[in-house]
């Protein structure tokens, strides 16, 4: 594992990781469609855990990987979730195009 | 047994007050003036068992029911005190109730609220008696708030008529001047002596506890006769009671002649060893009393309507017992009280059926020979007359000539005063008597043909009362003095003791000499001369003043009422609008925060996810700066 490290350099990983989220960020602001929205965090999210166990390599530390388990089971739950309110919207307006999620208008 | 007794005593009238107010209407007017009446007759009753019990023990009864208020070194109990003076102002208050409720259920039959009359009647009751039977000065407070507020209900009894709710409210504000006094006073006894208990203060008092706060003492006694001059209609608080007259005639007749109007000598009455203590305000008392009496004398020559005639009248006798109570003379202050409740409830009731049988008119000038018409009713008024005007032997004579023989004794220009108040007072009551019942009747043919004496409940009483204005004077009849051996035990100071000697004898011929003046004066003007007095706009010179009350109304608008408007309009127009435009200032900022923040609240999610990036962005950026 050390060889892997060596051989790509943690200054990589920050890249990918930095670009992932970047993705996820474009993603969640251009994106109408809620399933896409939901998608591009889920990259976001992933592209932290892999800074997680980038670093907790780089760190000889395992606390960062433990977290990570952590925080896929949560994303696992809010998936989950999310997907279900994905469901009930659609079953009552009939899109799931952001832009007409509007009741909420103050 | 006692205390069962007491509580009857008071919660029969206030049981007649709830039984009226719930359910008069349905119950009908004859039974709800039954119901009325008959509470108060059994309050007599017990008052008339009582008062036998106490003649032969002379043993006061008192009775605790609960402690009312309760602190580390001052304690007020609910309780009463049935003493000698309780009890005979308990014995007219019930007693001449009993016959003014007799006498309304007749009178008031035509009116559509009979049963809330008889309601307020009975309230009236059962809070005269708390003042009267109260252990201490804070139940007494109860009873003194509770007459004025039936007092108030009562003067605005025909409530549609405008100027008579602002009678009432004249009279209300009026009394509660008053008993602003009475409350300071009140509270300078409580913080002196730390008990409000009658009992109590006389032994402390009498023990000679703060004897050296002559300063206090003084103020407590003028805080007190302030509330007395307020409810007993003294000046400068007196202009309530002439126009209380717009309530019903049996109302003026209880209230405002006969009992809650004396509840301010009974308050000094019985706290006669307070007022002993400071005789710079007995001298005031004295001098107040004295010229209220001539004040309202003079008023009363002038005025033509006739119950108006007999409020001065009752102002003025007010006076004279004020004057009474001054010099120290208590019991025949007292005296004076019985038998003026006698006669003027009897002249009250007597005009009551007068302006029944002329439908309403109240106005001297459109009436007169109501002789032949209505023999019982002139009768029992002209006894009630004689009475007032101190003729031998009836009951006025024996009471005004005691208080004008105690004045001869003490000061002779009170004396003079009196006297001259007096000699009007014969003089308006007989130009009442002769321009109602004598000559030829001036009012409608259609009053004159419906001319006729009133019903016999309404006779009745007038026959009682007027029995017992001729023999009323007979309980303090020189030589025997009853009343004032029985009330030995509440007045501390042994006054002197109306004896028979010359210069008594003197002074009766006096005072009868005087009132046969006065009356043949009337006699000469309204019989001989048959004057009829003039239209209100061809009145002049001193009766004009006279007739406009000194213009005190007038005066009293121009130095309290407009500067009050003055000022509540100043308040209304420039200082609450400047803080409420303030204070508006607030809402009306928050407001337009508001109506622009809204907009931001599009509902687009997309916004929403923009906004919350850029968030971020600028956290971390200010994040990454700090450090």
């Amino acid at each position: 594992m050390n060889n892997i490290l060596n051989q790509i350099g943690i200054e990589n990983y920050i890249f990918l990781s930095v670009i992932l989220f970047s993705i996820g960020v474009f993603g969640v602001l251009y994106r109408r469609n809620a399933i896409i929205v939901f998608m591009s965090i889920e990259i976001m999210l992933n592209a932290v855990n892999l800074l997680f166990v980038a670093f907790s390599k780089y760190h000889q530390d395992a606390q960062g990987q433990v977290f990570v388990f952590f925080s896929m089971a949560v994303a696992a739950a809010e998936v989950a979730v999310g997907l279900a309110i994905l469901v009930s919207i659609f079953r009552n307006l009939g899109s799931i195009d952001i832009d007409n999620l509007k009741n909420l208008k103050g | 047994m006692d205390t069962n007794l007491a509580l009857v005593l008071v919660l029969i009238p206030f049981l007649g007050f709830l039984l009226n107010v719930f359910f008069g209407k349905s119950l009908g007017k004859t039974l709800s003036g039954t119901i009325g009446t008959l509470s108060v007759v059994v309050s007599f009753a017990v008052t008339l068992y009582f008062f036998l019990q106490i003649n032969e023990t002379k043993q006061p009864i008192q009775i605790n029911l609960f402690d009312w208020i309760s602190f580390s070194n001052f304690n007020v109990k609910f309780g009463f005190l049935l003493d000698q003076l309780s009890l005979l102002w308990l014995l007219f208050v019930t007693g001449i109730g009993s016959l003014i409720h007799l006498y309304s259920i007749s009178y008031m039959y035509d009116d559509e609220n009979m049963h809330k009359f008889f309601a307020y009647l009975n309230l009236f009751i059962f809070f005269m008696i708390t003042l009267v039977i109260g252990s201490n000065l804070l139940v007494m407070f109860i009873g003194w708030e509770g007459v004025g507020l039936c007092s108030y209900l009562l003067i605005g009894f025909w409530y549609k008529n405008q100027d008579f709710n602002d009678a009432a409210k004249k009279a209300f504000i009026m009394n509660r001047i008053g008993d602003l006094g009475l409350l300071i006073g009140i509270f300078i006894i409580a913080s002196l002596f730390n008990t409000t208990d009658f009992v109590e203060l006389k032994e402390l008092i009498l023990g000679g506890t703060n004897s050296g706060e002559t300063f206090w003492l003084a103020a407590a006694a003028l805080a007190l006769f302030i509330g007395a001059s307020g409810k007993s209609a003294q000046i400068p608080l007196y202009t309530w009671l002439p126009d209380a007259m717009a309530g019903p005639t049996p109302v003026s007749a209880l209230i405002h002649a006969a009992t809650m109007v004396t509840a301010g000598i009974f308050m000094i009455t019985r706290l006669n060893f307070l007022f002993d203590l400071a005789p710079q305000i007995q001298n005031i008392i004295a001098i107040i009393g004295a010229i209220t009496a001539l004040v309202a004398a003079t008023i009363g020559l002038v005025q033509n309507d006739i119950k108006k005639v007999l409020a001065y009248s009752t102002v003025s006798q007010l006076g004279l017992m004020f004057l009474a109570l001054g010099l120290g003379a208590y019991q025949v202050a007292v005296f004076h009280v019985i038998t003026h409740a006698f006669f003027k409830a009897c002249l009250f009731l007597g005009s009551g059926s007068v302006i029944h049988a002329l439908h309403g008119e109240q106005d001297m000038r459109k009436m007169g020979g109501l002789k032949k018409a209505m023999p019982i009713t002139f009768i029992t008024m002209l006894i009630a007359s004689l009475a007032i005007s101190g003729i031998f032997p009836f009951a006025g004579f024996w009471s005004k000539d005691e208080i004008l023989m105690t004045a001869f004794h003490t000061d002779i220009p009170l004396w003079v005063i009196g006297s001259i108040a007096s000699i009007m007072t014969a003089f308006y009551m007989f130009r009442l008597m002769y321009l109602t019942f004598f000559k030829e009747f001036r009012g409608t043919e259609h009053q004159k043909s419906h001319l006729h004496e009133s019903p016999k409940l309404i006779t009745l009483p007038l026959i009682i009362l007027a029995i017992l204005a001729t023999f009323g004077g007979l309980i303090n009849f020189p030589g025997s003095n009853w009343l004032h051996h029985y009330l030995e035990p509440i007045i501390t100071k042994t006054g002197h003791e109306a004896g028979l000697g010359t210069t008594e004898y003197i002074l009766m011929g006096i005072a009868l000499v005087g009132a046969i003046i006065g009356i043949s004066i009337a006699f000469v003007k309204y019989i001989k001369e048959s004057q009829v007095p003039s239209e209100d706009d061809k009145i002049t010179g001193v009766a004009k003043v006279l007739y406009n009350k000194y213009y005190l109304d007038e005066a009293y608008a121009i130095i309290f009422i407009n500067p009050i408007n003055a000022a509540s309009s100043f308040f209304r127009d420039v200082l609450e609008t400047s803080l409420s435009s303030f204070v508006y200032g607030f809402g009306k900022v928050t407001e337009a925060i508001g109506t622009q923040g809204k907009k931001v609240q599009s509902g687009s999610i997309g916004l929403y996810l923009f906004a919350f990036v850029l968030g971020v962005c600028v956290i971390l950026t200010c994040l990454f700066i700090a450090q």
